[in-house]
Order: C-alpha cells, then sequence, then structure tokens
C-alpha cells in the first residue's frame, strides 16, 4: 500500500497521493459548513478517481457546481448523511427519484455522535429529537426525571479535513469558522487526511495554538488552487450605498 | 396595523436582556440583531462555531473564512471566539445559550413547535434547530400569525412534523405577544399590534387563548 506514498512520514505531494487508497463503497468524512472549509482538493481528486458508492458524512451537500455537489453531479454518493442540503437541486432530484439514500441528523447530533467515535464512546444520550420522528426508531431513557434518545457513535473509514496551517507532524490550526466539524472529524476516522493552505516546518506551529494535535491526522499535504467560494456575500448596509 | 418582519424583529429585541448570549436563527430571528440598543452588551452565538458575531463586512473585509449559520459573510466583535461545531453544540446542549429566537411553521398551546418538515414537499432537513430547541433556556418565535392560505399558525396541536415539544415560551407574531403557558396548555395574549383588535387575534388563533384583563397595544420606541 505505502509504496505510492511519495515522501516519507505522513507528508504526500498532493491530493490523488493522499487519497491513493480510497475505493469504492468506503465511508468518508467531509469538513465544512456549506463551503466553508471543505477540503477542496481531495474532493477534486475523488471525482479524478471516480470511486462511487460513496457514503458521505458531511454537514450540507454542497451547491450544484461544488463542493459535494461535484460528487453527487457524478453519482459517485450513494448514501449522504446530513443536517441541512438545501442548496443543491441535483441532490433534490436524486433523492426524491431514490437513487440517493438521505440520512438527516440534528446537527448537534451529527457533531456529537463524530466526537464520540473518536473518543471512543459508543453511544451517549441526548434531549435532541425527542418527542419528534426522529425518536421513533432509538431507544430512550430517563434520567432526573426528563427523557433522551440514545444515538450511535459514526465512525469513518477516512475523514477528508481542511485546515489553515499544518506541519509534517499533521498538527492542525484552522481559521475563522472554517473550522466547524473538521476538528471532531479529524479524530473519527482510521485514517485523516488533512490538506492545508499552509505546510509549515516542524516548530513553526505555536504548539498553544494547536487546534487538531497530529496524533489524529495520518496525513498531510499542502493544497493548491483553493476557491473559497462564499454563498450568500452579505455586505453592511455602508458598503451597499457604494 | 399588521407588524412588518422589521418591527416583529423590533419587538423581540425589547426581550433581549443584557449580558445574554444569544442564537438568532435565519429570516426574521437574524433582523433581531439589528434593534439591539448600543448600550445593551449581548453576544451572539452563531452555531458553526462562534460567539460574538458582528455586522456584515464592507466590501474590504469579506473574508470566505467568517461566515454565519447562515452561511452569510460576517465580521468578529472584539472579544469574538471560535470553536468546532461539537463544541459549538456542547455549549446550546449544555444549556449555555441564554435565548434563542427562531422562525415557525406551527407553535402548539403546549409549546410544541414544528419548523423543519412538511410531508410531501422538499425537505432541507432541520439543521441545529432541533438541537437549538431541545436545550435553550428560552425560546422566542418569531413568525407570522397565520399562513399563506390564511390559516392559524397557532394550534392545539401541531400538524407538522415536531422539531421539538414543550419548548416554546413565548410568540412574537404580526398582530400579537403571546406567551405559551405550557401547564394550562394555552397562548396567553400579552400584547396587540397597533390598530389590531382582540377578536382579530381571537380569530386568527386556533389554540386556546386566554386574556387577562386589558391587553396593551404594543410600545415601538421612536
Amino acid at each position: 500500500m505505502g509504496e505510492e506514498k511519495k515522501f516519507t512520514g505522513k507528508v504526500f505531494r498532493d491530493a490523488e497521493g493522499a487519497i491513493f487508497d480510497i475505493v469504492s463503497g468506503q465511508t468518508l468524512h467531509l469538513g465544512g459548513f456549506g463551503l466553508c472549509g471543505i477540503p477542496e482538493n481531495c474532493i477534486s481528486a475523488l471525482l479524478k478517481k471516480g470511486v462511487n458508492n460513496l457514503t458521505c458524512v458531511s454537514n450540507n451537500a454542497g451547491v450544484d457546481d461544488f463542493g459535494i455537489g461535484l460528487l453527487l453531479a457524478k453519482r459517485q454518493v450513494k448514501k449522504m448523511i446530513a443536517s441541512y442540503v438545501g442548496e443543491n437541486a441535483e441532490f433534490e432530484r436524486q433523492m426524491i427519484s431514490g437513487e440517493l439514500e438521505v440520512d438527516l441528523v440534528p446537527q448537534g447530533t451529527l457533531a456529537e455522535r463524530i466526537r464520540a467515535a473518536g473518543a471512543g464512546i459508543p453511544a451517549f444520550y441526548t434531549k435532541t429529537g425527542v418527542g419528534t420522528e426522529l425518536a421513533k426508531s432509538k431507544p430512550t431513557a430517563r434520567f432526573e426525571g426528563e427523557e433522551y434518545l440514545l444515538e450511535r457513535a459514526l465512525p469513518a473509514d477516512f475523514s477528508l479535513v481542511k485546515a489553515w496551517k499544518g506541519d509534517a507532524l499533521g498538527n492542525l490550526i484552522y481559521r475563522g469558522t472554517a473550522r466547524n466539524f473538521n476538528p471532531v472529524m479529524a479524530t473519527a476516522a482510521k485514517i485523516t487526511i488533512a490538506e492545508v493552505e499552509i505546510l509549515v516546518p516542524v516548530g513553526d506551529l505555536d504548539p498553544e495554538h494547536v487546534h487538531t494535535p497530529g496524533i489524529y491526522v495520518q496525513r498531510i499535504f499542502e493544497g493548491k488552487n483553493y476557491e473559497k467560494r462564499i454563498e450568500q456575500r452579505t455586505l453592511s448596509s455602508e458598503s451597499d450605498k457604494k | 396595523m399588521r407588524l412588518t418582519k422589521e418591527q416583529i424583529a423590533q419587538r423581540i429585541a425589547q426581550e433581549v436582556v443584557e449580558g445574554m448570549y444569544i442564537n438568532l436563527g435565519i429570516g426574521i430571528p437574524t433582523l433581531v440583531a439589528n434593534y439591539i440598543p448600543d448600550g445593551k452588551h449581548v453576544v451572539l452565538q452563531s452555531e458553526n462555531g462562534l460567539l460574538g458575531m458582528g455586522s456584515f463586512p464592507t466590501e474590504d473585509q469579506v473574508d470566505a473564512d467568517y461566515i454565519n449559520a447562515g452561511k452569510q459573510t460576517i465580521t468578529l466583535v472584539p472579544g469574538a471566539s471560535l470553536f468546532s461545531s461539537a463544541e459549538s453544540f456542547a455549549m446550546i446542549r449544555g444549556r449555555h445559550v441564554d435565548l434563542t429566537i427562531l422562525g415557525a411553521m406551527e407553535v402548539s398551546q403546549n409549546g410544541d413547535i414544528a419548523n423543519w418538515k412538511i410531508p410531501d414537499k422538499k425537505v432541507k432537513g432541520m439543521g441545529g434547530a432541533m438541537d437549538l430547541v431541545a436545550s435553550s433556556r428560552e425560546i422566542i418565535v418569531a413568525m407570522q400569525h397565520v399562513n399563506r392560505a390564511g390559516e392559524s399558525k397557532l394550534l392545539e396541536a401541531c400538524s407538522l412534523p415536531l422539531t421539538g415539544i414543550r419548548c416554546v415560551k413565548k410568540v412574537v407574531t404580526d398582530i400579537a405577544v403571546l406567551e405559551v403557558d405550557q401547564q394550562e396548555e394555552a397562548f396567553i395574549l400579552l400584547e396587540k399590534a397597533p390598530g389590531i383588535s382582540v377578536e382579530e387575534i381571537a380569530g386568527a388563533t386556533e389554540g386556546k387563548l386566554i386574556l387577562k384583563g386589558d391587553v396593551p397595544d404594543m410600545v415601538f420606541d421612536e
């Protein structure tokens, strides 16, 4: 397996190299909220590789021509696990026609199921969803007189995360709200692949500021040509007047 | 007169107390931020991982790495902090957020809320709404009193799939401010929009409506 590695250790040359052993039918975590903080390079490499029947776990499903939407357009996704999928017409078409399996999970429950997977917790109780249709298939329990639902951990074969800076040991620092699901997903897969905007020499990241310790990251590469598309470009009223 | 969306937001802003941590939903709730007086210090939480959300950016401040839960570009206020989605919902689930303001399709007289799904129509997902309503200490719903078909959205029991149960405390609509009495299972009419009669409100409210003495008009500053 390792013979396709282009560099020693965790550092890979590019996304194509880093995802070399992702195969059809696997479960992937993809970081990001909307189009913010998504692993753009890894998504492009998955498109190129053409793996299919993927189960993709991500808060959203991209838009028609960007993010996970690109994988959907090429029919590479069998199942989507997300909290909100409103911005994608092709997604909707595939969901209605039954080509795409969709599991909608409350955002906090999604984050915690992923966190649990990374923290060795097989299941946990939450109030979220009590009394709703989501509760139908789930065991419940009462604690201090209140009802809770049992939710299971949600691990993946691969986590594809995007960070701002990283080093060869896999230590990561995120920027702004591009952090979102990336740190929890980094902890919850057999293999975590981190793409970063800037790969810095070991020792350059201030240990006090590392968000994801390198222990969680098996592969890292410096991405290129980040588009960082904005979904809702909203400006303050002062600049509207200009 | 029926309130505009801005006026609904303006009325809800009066419920905001100094020092609160607040999560604002998409739509009318987002507008509430515009009406919180400058002297009142609150911290806005955005569930994608931010405390201390500021105004929209100017053209040269736009940064794709800084968005709110509605995917809109935003700025941070001084003293803001950033964190992961897991931490964000830990603070929501752990009841650290004081106030949640969100929209709804239906609210029932026992405080149930439906706002995420219409059967046979396109389903977009619940996002963070189920987590927010399950765990917020205080929930205010901002919505129109009746739907586009003219049917009441304040019901005896919700007809749409629920987002959460027994959680809504207050509803501000285009014609009234109502408290939800979860014990009594009724809406208590607190205020009416200027020029709207109690009878009109009663006619537009399908759930049980309780009047306690004279119902005052909503008061707006300026």
